[in-house]
């Protein structure tokens, strides 16, 4: 056993010193794992950032009103009749004698993406009186909330550092009609961000949608209350129509769906790229038996085993995978770990968020490089550990 | 005198494509402890072939090879290979060291194999680099050193593990008359001082002269006249 170690370090020193004898092929092989790694980093950090940000927006004591069958805010359609009947459910947080409940209409308006110039979809909100206060984390930074009633809107900060078009201060004019930005408001890690928001009764008007209602918030006395507000409303005819879930349950559920298209791209690029790399480090690995095949032949004359012969290639190889784990995870680290990007939510719009690589994720990506050296080096050096002991080999 | 090397009727083919190449057929001789033997004979005669059958780098597919009286020929690859590392040492035409190690790293690979700890692995390279007299070359590596200054310390690394039997397959085929002349007195030191039995592979007449006899192999079969001597 002593032995056995001995053997296998003599056998990796020499293989692995060798390397540079191999520069150019070792490099390249290093290179392809660290970008396969890069790749699958951005993508799984993108799907992550994006289900962070959509899954943190929900709470668990605001009950979400969407019509029954609407995946989306956009084709969903709630009445004002059936808001009124839902602000007296069980459990209805209350402020100063009037319910915590806010109807909702979501329109698209134009925006310009800063880093392309290219028009985007932006979620402009008209929300209730009490939109503000059912939801957790929200605080205006600069300006002031808009006062209900008047053409004023509030800005996310996500939306303003990405796009154009709706800065503080500025009067713009959407579909004929003059806007104020009065605000700015933060909600750091949700979909909030993303969004402008304006008085619900104005929006209506203006965007020529009079009591039409797409969604419902309603702020409960606590995550308890949700299932005795739920089974109340179904015990109702006249909601018979609108489907009741927690704010989380639904962005848990956008989540998914938006996320879902990432995931898929991180591994389907990850596994083609993974293949590619793999391809490199067979090469390289074969390369490096041959090229040192009388070495390995005179090895096993003087009494290695083939074993340690296997175990110096298999090394080599992880050894090089490794470094190209290594350089791909600081690569997305410096690149773009943390950077704020956006993308096409559910909804048509345009959704604000940040890379966001975590722990689990870099583990996957420790994992496929060891995965790539682990069969990167097993085959050749199964051919190693084969390599006839004979002096004619030796020889040449 | 013993007998250290005995084969008994030992076959040998080889087969290449579907042509099948016999070697030898009932091939029998005897190596006695102490001897040096010249083995020479012309090209694909068997010489290689057969200093792989003594050192159990290959296999004999029929009769039995003895060593120091004990079988090797029905040994496992694990436990051949063990008794390949303490019984034989190797000398090649073209050394065979590894190029990024220093003579005495190359020196000390087969110690690598045994229990000895590091302090008597150093001990026991620099003797053996002293019996070569390459003592002061210890940190050189090949590139640094004359091609008779790397057999010698292929010798040394032949020698470390202090094995009964060397076997060199054409050892100053790379060299200069000069300097093969003395590799080849360094192999006589080491057969009449240290008692090593070698055999050693040549094409080179003078070479053999240093030898105690030389065997001529044909077609596989060993004159029957130096054989019986
Ligand atoms: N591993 C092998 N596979 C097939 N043929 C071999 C192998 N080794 C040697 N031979 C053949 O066996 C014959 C004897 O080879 P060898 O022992 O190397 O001769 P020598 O060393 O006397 O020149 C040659 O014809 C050679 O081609
Ligand atoms: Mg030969």
């Amino acid at each position: 056993m002593a032995s056995l170690i001995n053997q296998i370090g003599a056998v990796t020193a020499l293989n692995v010193r060798s390397i540079p004898q191999r520069g150019w092929m070792s490099l390249a092989s290093i290179v392809a794992v660290a970008l396969t790694i890069a790749v699958l980093l951005f993508f799984l950090a993108l799907s992550n950032g994006l289900r962070s940000t959509v899954e943190g927006s929900g709470s668990d004591d605001v009950a979400l009103v969407i019509r029954e069958g609407s995946n989306a805010e956009l084709n969903s359609v709630v009445s004002r009749d059936q808001l009124s009947i839902l602000a007296t459910g069980p459990g209805v947080a209350q402020r100063e004698g009037a319910p915590l409940v806010s109807g909702e209409l979501l329109v698209i308006v134009d925006g310009v993406k800063r880093s392309t110039g290219t028009n985007a979809n932006m979620p402009f909100r008209g929300i209730g009186s009490e939109g503000l206060a059912l939801r957790r984390g929200v605080s205006i930074t600069q300006g002031r909330m808009f006062t209900p009633g008047t053409n004023e809107i509030v800005v996310g900060a996500g939306l303003l550092r990405e796009f154009s078009g709706f800065e503080f201060g500025q009067s713009i004019r959407i579909r004929g009609t003059e806007w104020q930005v009065v605000g700015v408001f933060e909600a750091p890690g949700t979909v909030f961000e993303s969004e402008l928001w304006a008085d619900v009764a104005v929006t209506q008007s203006l965007f020529n949608r009079p009591n039409i209602y797409q969604t419902m918030r309603v702020k409960l006395t606590s995550a308890a209350a949700m299932d005795a507000y739920k089974s109340w409303a179904d015990g109702d005819a006249r909601l018979n129509d609108v489907e009741i879930l927690s704010e989380r349950e639904y962005y848990a559920r956008q989540a998914s769906q938006s996320t879902g298209q990432f995931t898929i791209i991180a591994w389907v690029l990850g596994v083609m790229m993974a293949i590619g790399a793999l391809a490199g480090a067979l090469n390289t690995m074969y390369s490096s038996v041959a090229t040192r095949a009388a070495e390995i032949a005179t090895l096993r004359i003087i009494g290695f085993s083939g074993l340690a012969t296997f175990f110096g290639t298999m090394i080599e190889a992880l050894i090089l995978s490794a470094l190209g784990g290594v350089l791909g995870i600081l690569l997305a680290f410096v690149a773009f770990n943390g950077r704020t990007t956006s993308t096409l939510g559910a909804g048509f719009t345009q959704l604000v968020f940040k890379f966001e690589l975590s722990p689990a994720i870099v583990v996957t990506a420790i994992i496929v490089a060891i995965v790539i050296g682990l069969f990167g080096g097993m085959f050749p050096g199964i051919r190693a550990a084969r390599q006839r002991p004979q002096l004619e080999l030796a020889s040449q | 005198m013993t007998d250290l090397i005995r084969l008994t009727d030992v076959e040998k083919s080889y087969t290449r494509g579907k042509e099948k190449i016999k070697i030898f057929d009932k091939l029998s001789m005897r190596i006695e402890q102490g001897d040096f033997v010249a083995m020479m004979g012309p090209s694909g005669s068997g010489k290689t072939t057969l200093l792989n059958l003594l050192g159990g780098t290959d296999k004999a597919d029929k009769g039995t090879i003895e060593f120091d009286g004990k079988r090797i020929d029905n040994l496992s690859e694990g436990k051949l290979t063990a008794w390949r590392s303490t019984n034989v040492g190797f000398i090649f035409q073209f050394y065979n060291l590894m190029p990024i190690l220093t003579a005495a790293q190359n020196v000390e690979l087969p110690l690598l194999l045994t229990k000895l700890a590091p302090a008597k692995r150093r001990a026991n390279v620099a003797t053996a680099l002293k019996i070569v007299g390459l003592e002061d070359r210890s940190k050189h590596r090949p590139r640094e050193m004359s091609g008779g200054q790397q057999q010698r310390v292929a010798i040394a690394r032949a020698i470390v593990s202090d094995p009964k039997l060397l076997l060199c397959d054409e050892p100053t085929g790379d060299l200069d008359r000069t300097t093969a002349d003395e590799i080849l007195s360094t192999l006589q030191v080491l057969n009449r001082d240290l008692g090593k039995t070698i055999i050693m592979v040549t094409h080179d007449a003078e070479a053999a002269k240093f030898a105690k006899r030389t065997l001529h192999l044909d077609k596989g079969h060993f004159n029957e006249q130096e054989l019986a001597a």
